[in-house]
């Protein structure tokens, strides 16, 4: 199982990516996509905005799972308060609760780093220490 | 001696003090020094030094509310002074205390360590490679200590030596005694 992550800004420019895979089952966090879907994950998961956009208005829940699939693999959504999209592509069918609580667990993290005064909204976020805490939530929820 | 102090900077916290949002406290700071680094366009040399006369500005109004607040009469030496900055002046303005350490052997400088920093909660400094050997995120402090210092006729050098933020251990703030200004008449006045 692996996942891809991004975090698309409010002008729908990503700002932060991803890859990973699972801990559980023995998994040791590498991601295993095939090379076609490496090289295209960045669009797959764009090409899913138009589709969250449609149904974000629609919809009173920030949480859209599956919302896009491509060829098997499945899109999923969560939308900040600030319309920001945290996007998640895996190949994964049927995941649980965990993913919803790691994109929750994101969530806070995105609004902290956004209380740095020295950040910009939609500049990319380039802090290690960011990068860190995402990986460590990756290894407990995914 | 130091127990009655800290009771007094305890009582003064409840009851006396004006209480803010720490957060909305933490991001003003943030934003004046954002965009002081954006103004100086990046030269971190003169931030620090506008920090510093910022805070120089809020020193020297800032002592007349603290000895009006607390009443305390003229501290002995500079150990007494280092005890009533920590437990009284931290404490009654941003309820921490910071540790009293690092003393030469002449008593003439002490450290005060920052175990937390309520100026610097959420902050990264930018990765641009200076910012992190070059700013002192917090300098205003040195700046609020220097004027109280001066006010009281302590010619203080008051900097920061290590921060948190910069990837150091502590936050240490150094204060070094230069001299006692005797009370003097002002020019031009019998």
């Amino acid at each position: 199982m692996s996942y891809y992550f991004a975090i698309v800004g409010t002008n729908d420019a990503p700002i932060y990516e991803l890859e990973i895979g699972t801990y559980h089952q023995s998994g040791d966090g590498t991601p295993h996509l095939p090379k076609e879907i490496h090289e295209l994950e960045q669009f797959i998961v764009n090409g899913s905005l138009d589709i969250l956009q449609d149904a974000q208005f629609k919809s009173s829940s920030i949480f859209f799972k599956n919302i896009d699939s491509f060829y098997g693999y499945q899109v999923s959504a969560y939308l900040t308060q600030g319309n920001g999209k945290l996007l998640v592509l895996t190949d994964l069918k049927n995941h649980d609760e965990s993913l919803r609580q790691f994109l929750i667990e994101i969530n806070e993290l995105y609004v902290k780093n956004l209380l740095n005064p020295f950040y910009k909204i939609n500049d990319p976020i380039r802090s290690p220490s960011f990068d860190s805490r995402v990986r460590t939530l990756a290894k407990r929820y995914l | 001696m130091s127990r009655q102090l800290k009771q007094i900077g305890d009582d003064i916290w409840k009851s006396k003090a004006e209480k803010v949002n720490s957060e909305l406290f933490t991001l003003t700071y943030g934003s004046v020094v954002a965009q002081l680094c954006k103004d100086f366009n990046y030269d971190y040399d003169e931030v620090n030094k506008e920090l510093f006369n910022m805070g120089l500005n809020i020193g020297v109004r800032l002592i007349d509310e603290f000895l009006q607040k607390t009443q305390l009469s003229r501290c002995a030496n500079l150990r007494d002074t280092a005890e009533v900055v920590s437990k009284i002046g931290f404490k009654i303005f941003l309820n921490i205390t910071p540790t009293v350490a690092h003393w030469t052997a002449d008593y003439k400088s002490f450290g005060l360590i920052l175990a937390e920093n309520p100026l610097a909660d959420f902050v990264e400094l930018p990765d641009d490679g200076k910012a992190n050997k070059e700013l002192w995120y917090s300098n205003i402090l040195c700046g609020v200590l220097k004027g109280c210092f001066e006010m009281v006729q302590l010619d203080c050098d008051v900097s920061f030596v290590e921060d948190t933020l910069r990837g150091d251990e502590t936050t240490e703030i150094r204060v070094k005694l230069i001299k006692v200004l005797k009370d003097e008449i002002p020019a031009g006045e019998e």
